[in-house]
């Protein structure tokens, strides 16, 4: 490792700029001759628009357009979509409704896009929004997904009876049936998997741009995956052909998923830019934001774990419904299913895993990939079963789970995944270490004194990332490969550019991408940079999300350096008048085998432009290579997190007191970039568990709409953390990379309510544990006490 | 329209504004200052910070007519563009106090305002506590409260630019 490669903690290239207010977001982007477009919302979570009458408002100061769906459709743009398809456990296909980016004849969700107004200023905009009078005819709300399925609930969409998407299963029923009969101990629980919001600090945005003379669209645009939008939005949505859409994502402001998506608002801004000649530019409030932007989790859940006699698991059945929102968001169908139940053997030998997951339409903000996405949802099934199942059997939960940990590899579990390299014990062991386990005891005793319930709760986690192998993803029904490409481009003055179709939002790539290069060609870390984010300049790419930079993203960069070694090797041989075999690089530098003739790397890069000693056709000039990197399976990355809490039993206020967290990563570029990534995870994570919950009241009004009724962790909801790490390298990509993206806020929320449970001594807990909520939990146990 | 004047980051300035012009817009949309981020719409991001007087103010929350004849400084000036970063920027970076980065600016502006009623030796609780208007969805907050309380003491001596 050198001071700039591969395992140094580098200090960022890119904070330069965000530290001095320079970093360039995309509302800091304003285009010569700009308006400005207001989106006009349904009200009404479930209403027929009988008409719409825009007279008023088209009239008003500045306005230049007031468009509706109608118009949309008129002008034949396609609706939104989701890519990957799922199909139902009777053989038929998910049931995939028309998502228009303009609602047209029913708004389905309050914040549902009814009409959009585009004027000279943003206020000019939204004040004539106010004028657009629209006869709605109200339906009944469905927001509960717990009863989209039942009979005479209000049908959202025509395509889904009974609200139903799909139903999905996987896993061997009749096994798990037998194992049950068998076992000797069963432990069931029902649970809810919180609605989130995700907020992200910069809130989504949009400028979409046309040339006349070259008749194409630019758009700026908030989003992990330029190139994704730019398929979908021409392919589909049929906005303008592919070569004829560029997609610029500038600095983007966190996403964790939700700039994932491709949203309505980027398809009307590009098209009223066309309609209108001029660019149109569109930026969410954060009131929008939590109407708009998909919202993740909101699963309602049985599961049950059956024990043997040993307190091995023997089967593990779980029933899930998941529900999607009003529409399926571009990605929405793979979470709750190949994201979810693939996931459900944990870090456990389970011999029989039986899943079955109804994904449900409701009224209400269309929900998708959410950090961790699906998997902290899993996660949660396995680790509160078991530590459950440890305090109903008298057992210690650290014992049961390194009874059942998985000790060899490679693991097939009965759910899809092949686990290919790991070491659940070392994570534990140092977990317990580092968190004092032995010591713990003590401690409870010294909260008591101070009248606080003091509990401990464990999460030992797994996730699948490197998302993913083309072949797996395709035959589970996703419509695109989750390759990744890179090129490497070699100045003639030997300095690099590497163009990726990874995009960061937070994770430091301009960094960590840069330390992978210099480590490789020996040069300085201020002579690389990395290019990513435009669809003009990085020619493919499926973008960043599913903690897939590092293990598929930094692979490809790998196979592209590989090939400019061979490629310069030969530049080499020609400037050394030496066999192209003889030539050795190391250290920056070409030196004949067994000889001191050497050229440094400035020097080789330089004769490949300049070319005079090539002969002929034999050598091209130039140094530039590209690559595409299709990894051959998932990473697997896994840890065990502690989390120990004090409550107040009086007032029922959980205290984290303290956080451990031993995370195997794989092979860690720079570990101070890792950290932080565990440290965001888990506070989001420790979010979901005691803070956050989007609420929908019966009419499916958003309740939690604003900062101020959505509770997001700040700086006093949260401790100090001890984050640590062990290395089992993946086998699966050139440097062994695994992911770190997703693991705290995968790890985080089902650690907290393992130890708030434990503290409080009752199961029966719901999530977010507010002081409220733990407090009403201790009331109906002393209820149930006093009552037995 | 109405007709305002103040001094932002040194230089005076001037302009006629619509009366409902909020301190951020005039800052971003006026000036072109667009290191100030607007992160929510009911003051609780923090993202907006910025100096006013010398004093911490959500510049979302206050009209730019009500800042008449201020000082306003901005992250874009609390260094000398082409010197040395302050010393709360350069703990921020040191300590990977940031991700993202929109809401970084905030934090700064946050944390030397910290600094200038706290004093120069922050402790762990003081710090988290001081940053309850200020939103962090990425770093779990953990590295800029290092970062804080590392600026704070390398702000000893310090001089700041322009307020």
């Amino acid at each position: 490792m050198g001071a700039t490669g591969i395992g140094a903690a580098v200090r960022r290239k890119e904070d330069q700029r965000f530290v001095t207010g320079k970093g360039h977001y995309t509302d800091d982007v304003n285009r010569p001759g700009q308006c400005h477009a207001y989106f006009l919302r349904s009200p009404h979570a479930h209403a027929r628009i009988k008409s719409i009458d825009s007279k008023a408002a088209a009239a008003m100061p500045g306005v230049l357009a007031v468009l509706t769906g109608a118009e949309l459709a008129a002008d034949k743009i396609g609706n939104l979509i989701c890519g990957w398809m799922i199909t139902s456990k009777d053989g038929s296909q998910m049931k995939m409704a028309p998502h228009p980016a303009i609602a047209h004849g029913k708004a389905n969700y309050v914040g549902d896009p009814v009409a959009v107004v585009v004027a000279e200023t943003p206020a000019q905009a939204k004040d004539a929004a106010e004028k657009i009078k629209i006869d709605y005819e109200l339906l009944p709300a469905l927001a509960d997904p717990a009863k989209a399925q039942a009979a005479g609930t209000p049908q959202i969409h025509e395509v889904a009876a009974r609200n139903t998407i799909y139903q999905w299963h996987l896993g061997d029923p009749k096994a798990v049936e037998a194992a049950f009969k068998a076992a000797t101990h069963v432990t069931r629980l029902d649970f809810i998997n919180n609605r989130l919001v995700p907020n992200a600090i910069e809130p989504r945005a949009a400028i979409g741009e046309y040339d006349a003379g070259s008749d194409s669209l630019t758009l700026w645009n908030t989003t992990q995956n330029p190139h994704v939008a730019r398929l979908v939005m021409s392919a589909f949505v049929g906005i303008a052909p592919e070569h004829k859409l560029r997609v610029i994502a500038p600095d983007v402001g966190g996403g964790f998923g939700s700039k994932i998506f491709i949203y309505p608002e980027e398809v009307v801004c590009l098209w009223a830019a066309r309609k209108i000649g001029r660019p149109v530019k569109w930026v969410a409030e954060r009131s929008e934001a939590f109407l708009t932007d998909a919202h993740g989790r909101d699963h309602v859940t049985h599961a049950e774990m059956a024990f043997d006699a040993d307190g091995k698991v023997t089967a593990l059945r779980v029933k899930t419904i998941a529900n999607l929102g009003a529409y399926m968001s571009t990605f929405s169908s793979s979470v709750p299913t190949y994201l979810y139940g693939t996931l459900l053997s944990g870090q456990y030998e389970i011999p029989a895993i039986y899943c079955e997951v109804d994904a449900v339409y409701t009224n209400t903000v269309p929900v998708d990939a959410y950090r961790g996405a699906g998997r902290p949802e899993a996660t949660f099934v396995v680790e509160r079963l078991i530590e459950v199942g440890a305090r109903e059997m008298a057992m210690d939960p650290a014992e049961l789970r390194k009874k059942n940990f998985i000790k060899t590899f490679p693991h097939q579990t009965p759910v899809i995944m092949n686990y290919d390299a790991g070491d659940y014990h070392a994570s534990l062991k140092k977990a317990l270490e580092i968190a004092d386990y032995g010591g713990f005891g003590k401690r409870k005793r010294e909260s008591a004194r101070h009248d606080k319930l003091r509990g401990i709760g464990f999460s030992t986690y797994i996730e699948a990332c490197g998302i993913a192998p083309s072949q797996a993803v395709g035959s589970l029904g996703c419509g695109v490969g989750l390759w990744e490409s890179a090129e490497v481009r070699v100045n003639p003055t030997g300095t690099v550019e590497i163009l990726t179709g990874c995009h960061q939002h937070g994770q430091g790539h301009e960094t960590t991408f840069a330390q992978v290069v210099s480590e490789r060609l020996g040069i300085p870390l201020e002579n690389v940079s990395v290019v990513h984010g435009d669809t003009d300049k990085v020619q493919f790419g499926m973008g960043t999300y599913g903690s897939r930079s590092g293990a598929v993203g930094i692979s490809a960069i790998v196979k592209a350096l590989d090939k400019i070694e061979a490629k310069a090797k030969k530049v080499a041989a020609h400037m050394l008048e030496a066999a192209e075999g003889d030539i050795v690089f190391a250290d920056g530098k070409f030196t004949v085998a067994g000889t001191d003739k050497s050229a440094a790397w400035g020097e080789v890069a330089l004769n490949a432009y300049i070319a005079h000693k090539f002969a002929g056709q034999e050598l091209e000039p130039g140094l530039k290579e590209g690559a595409f990197y299709d990894p051959t399976n998932f990473t697997f990355p896994a840890g065990c997190h502690i989390c120990e809490v004090e409550v107040d039993p009086q007032t029922g206020e959980s205290e984290i007191v303290a956080w451990t967290a031993v995370d195997d990563f794989g092979t860690v570029v720079n570990p101070m970039i890792v950290e932080g990534q565990v440290h965001g995870g888990i506070a989001q994570g420790v979010g979901q568990a005691l803070l956050e919950g989007a609420v929908y009241d019966k009419d499916g009004q958003l309740v939690t709409g604003s900062l101020m009724d959505y509770c997001m962790p700040r700086a006093h909801d949260l401790p100090a953390l001890k984050v640590e790490m062990t290395r089992t390298p993946s086998p699966s990509n050139p440097l062994g990379i695994k992911g770190c993206g997703e693991a705290g806020a995968i790890a985080a929320p089902v650690a907290v309510i393992n130890a708030i449970t434990d503290a409080i001594g009752t199961e029966d807990l719901a999530m977010p544990a507010t002081a409220q909520t733990v407090w009403q939990a201790l009331q109906k146990a002393n209820d149930r006490r006093k009552a037995a | 329209m109405t007709a305002v004047a103040l001094t932002v980051n040194g230089k005076a300035v001037t302009g006629d504004v619509d009366p409902r012009t909020l301190l951020v817009q005039y800052l971003r949309e006026n000036l072109r200052l667009t290191g100030t981020h607007v992160g929510c719409d009911t003051s609780q991001c923090g993202a907006c910070v910025v100096h006013v007087n010398g004093k911490a103010v959500k510049s979302c929350t206050v009209f730019v007519w009500q800042v008449e004849g201020a000082n306003v400084t901005t992250i874009e000036g609390l260094a000398d563009a082409n010197g040395p970063l302050h010393p709360m920027q350069e703990a921020f970076r040191e300590h990977h106090g940031l991700q993202c980065g929109y809401c970084t600016p905030g934090m700064i502006m946050t944390a030397v305002d910290m600094v200038n009623r706290k004093g120069h030796e922050l402790d762990d609780p003081t710090i988290r506590h001081e940053l309850e208007g200020n939103l962090c969805r990425c770093t779990g907050y953990h590295n800029i409260v290092k970062a804080i309380a590392a600026g704070a003491k390398a702000m000893k001596g310090h001089v700041q630019q322009q307020t």
